[in-house]
């Protein structure tokens, strides 16, 4: 067994493992720590496959931020989890039916998926072959998919502004720090200096 | 290379780069007491850009096909930037007047206005995506505009918990479609299914085309339809009803015939039965209706059925058709709505059908415009709302669908009786002692006597639509 199919398998028992205890663990800090290391063996497979930079993706945002977010909200949200797992056996079902449906997609995908003709040389004519994948990546990312990235970012300004337009309330009651007011304000007119005698007072 | 690109969608980048301006001018300065001023200027922009872009001619493609400039989408683009514009002036003072006109609307309206030229133009399942998210984003935080009322918050939420379900629909069968073609370009796909598509193609195309029909609110992806109808504040209901449909439409169009247009027969039985199930279910709903806002929703939800009837019969004249029944269905749509936004008692707006009892005696003005526009709703003979109808129907025959046109002349008839009841009670009704103020804005008159004339002057000729429809659809179906 050479060093690679040794460390799929180690990645790929790894990442089920994760899983499969992020949903049967008790304690739900264990689970979120579990959805880390299937998040982590993930990021392993991508490396093997090739694709490091979506292996790099998924260490820093799912790790470094999504995980640790979630980490924040179990532990500081009074959720009962108990409760939450009581209703769990309820959806069962409908959970096992949603899971015969993904293995018979798999299954699609694998046995009877069929391409057309002119799939394979459509995808390899838009990746350029002499690049590293990261590099490709952003040669595509910002010269071929401009137009694209230039959209996203008008989505997220909407996004944006859209959050601001339904949350942000002026309080008129709150007072509020004026930087340049206080930069700009002039010692001889605020202060006033009185020569106070001893023993005299004002 | 990139300045021949730029100049191909330069009217979006006047556009976006107006919004973000606005955007900075009114944050750094008087905020909203700048919004009327600013409401105003988008509508004289997008007429501005409507007139700019109906000027270009020829077919010009820019980044490597993501954007297509066709007269197809010169139509579709000056449809929706006038209505736009139409819906934005008529919105002024009403949300002026209950405090609700934010200086983000226009900025909002702007944006969404983009996002909808980009879904007109797309030629790409990418630009796609993205054009119709800038829009549906831009159109969930109007919804939910009037923030402190549950309602608007509840279609706010509504709407964008189930666009969010189409999305995922649409880019599920989206992906199905790439792993198929290998390419989400539309000349490569259509390419790739030239020579007969797979299973697992027809499962993405079918996926697709269902999360199109969320957001044209076609039967049975309608059900968000009439809550946050009633939900949003009423000049974003009008926008609802007009702009975003003609650029799902336009998009439905735009994918069916340059993407799957050589698997024309896959496609046509899943429009063929959306048509159906949208003008039954429309014609059947809206009669037990008593608000006029979820009346609208319904009625809404039957014209798009006509509309994908033409669709339905996936040629030229189906194309044109179409294109002709949104542009027709538009003005009819603005016209009701400025007469639905003048309708308050004591300064209060209502929307309930039972207050619009006896109103050709205290308004016979605005009665016989509203009779004029319910006629057409319903396609009756003299205005232009039938000639719409019409066209569709001779399409669906054209292309062998005799049925389904049956099936539209019966739904249309049974439509007709929710329209004609309200002129019935207009006319007929029992006069009831707190009516309807007679005093409305002078612009919300001006848009009902405009929309209601244009109905019956238009049967001359219909302004020539039909043949700028024409000329659209033919550079759309090859």
């Amino acid at each position: 067994m050479s060093v690679v199919t040794f460390a799929f398998y180690l990645f790929a028992l790894c990442t089920i493992a994760g899983g499969l205890f992020t949903v049967i663990s008790r304690n739900p800090v264990h689970s979120v720590l579990w959805l880390i290391l299937a998040f982590l063996s993930s990021a392993g497979l991508f490396v093997l496959l090739g694709a490091e930079f979506v292996a790099m993706l998924l260490v820093i945002v799912y790790v470094g931020a999504v995980a640790v977010l979630f980490l924040f909200v179990v532990m500081m949200l009074d959720v009962d989890f108990a409760e939450l797992k009581a209703e769990m056996a309820q959806y069962m079902p409908l959970a096992l039916l949603i899971g015969v449906v993904l293995l018979m997609q798999l299954a699609m995908a694998f046995g009877a998926w069929e391409f057309a003709d002119t799939a394979q040389s459509a995808r390899a004519a838009i990746a350029p072959s002499d690049e590293h994948n990261t590099a490709a990546l952003g040669l595509i990312l910002y010269d071929q998919y401009f137009l694209l990235f230039q959209l996203a970012g008008l989505i997220l300004l909407v996004a944006m502004v859209g959050a601001i337009v339904l949350t942000l309330r002026h309080r008129k009651d709150v007072k509020r720090q004026n930087v340049l007011a206080q930069m700009y304000r002039d010692p001889a007119k605020a202060m006033e200096l009185k020569d106070v005698k001893p023993g005299q007072g004002l | 290379m990139v300045q021949a690109d730029l100049n191909i969608i330069l009217p979006e980048i006047v556009i976006s780069v107006y919004a973000m301006a606005a955007l900075l001018v009114a944050v750094y300065s008087a905020k909203d007491k700048l919004a009327a001023p600013l409401t105003w200027a988008t509508a004289g922009l997008f007429v501005l850009v409507a007139v700019w872009v109906s000027g270009m001619t020829g077919e010009a493609t820019a980044f490597n096909g993501m954007f297509i400039n066709d007269g197809f989408a010169r139509f579709a683009k000056v449809t929706i930037l006038v209505s736009a514009a139409a819906v934005l002036i008529m919105s002024q003072a009403y949300m002026s007047r209950r405090g609700l006109l934010k200086f983000e609307y226009p900025i909002l309206i702007a944006l969404a206005a983009v996002g909808m030229m980009m879904m007109v133009s797309a030629g790409n399942l990418m630009s796609l995506y993205m054009g119709l998210e800038l829009q549906s984003l831009a159109l969930y935080v109007v919804a939910s505009f009037r923030r402190e009322s549950v309602k608007s918050t509840e279609a706010g939420m509504k709407y964008f918990v189930l666009g969010a379900l189409s999305s995922g629909l649409l880019l599920y069968g989206a992906s199905l479609v790439y792993g198929f073609a290998g390419t989400t370009d539309f000349a490569g796909i259509i390419d790739a299914a030239h020579h007969g598509g797979s299973i697992g193609m027809l499962i993405g195309l079918v996926l697709v085309v269902s999360g199109l029909a969320f957001k044209v609110s076609a039967v049975p992806f309608h059900m968000w339809t009439p809550d946050v109808y009633e939900g949003s504040p009423t000049p974003v209901t009008a926008f609802f009803a007009t702009a975003p449909k003609v650029a799902a439409m336009g998009l439905f169009a735009r994918v069916l015939h340059d993407a799957f247009g050589s698997v024309t027969a896959d496609w046509q039985q899943v429009v063929v039965l959306l048509s159906i199930l949208s003008m039954f279910l429309g014609a059947f709903a809206a009669i037990g209706q008593t608000d006029i806002k979820r009346l609208m929703a319904y009625s809404s939800i039957a014209h798009m059925g006509y509309a994908l009837m033409g669709l339905a019969s996936g040629t030229a004249l189906g194309v044109q058709a179409m294109l002709v029944y949104m542009a027709i269905y538009v003005t009819m749509n603005v016209g009701t709505f400025a007469f639905i936004l003048s309708m308050e008692k004591d300064g209060q707006p209502v929307t309930s059908i039972a207050s619009l009892n006896m109103l050709s005696r205290a308004a016979p003005a605005k009665a016989i415009a509203m009779l004029v526009l319910l006629f057409s709703l319903a396609g009756v003979p003299p205005m232009v709302g039938f000639f719409g109808k019409l066209m569709v129907l001779q399409a669906a025959l054209d292309a062998g669908l005799t049925w389904l046109a049956i099936a539209g002349v019966i739904a249309s008839v049974i439509g007709a009786y929710y329209y004609l009841r309200i002129v019935f009670l207009m006319y007929f009704g029992q006069a009831q002692e707190d009516a309807l103020d007679h005093r409305s804005a002078p612009v919300l008159t001006v848009m009902l006597m405009a929309s209601a004339i244009i109905m019956v002057v238009g049967i001359a000729n219909l302004f020539g639509v039909e043949s700028a429809a024409m000329a659209a659809a033919t550079t759309l179906v090859q």
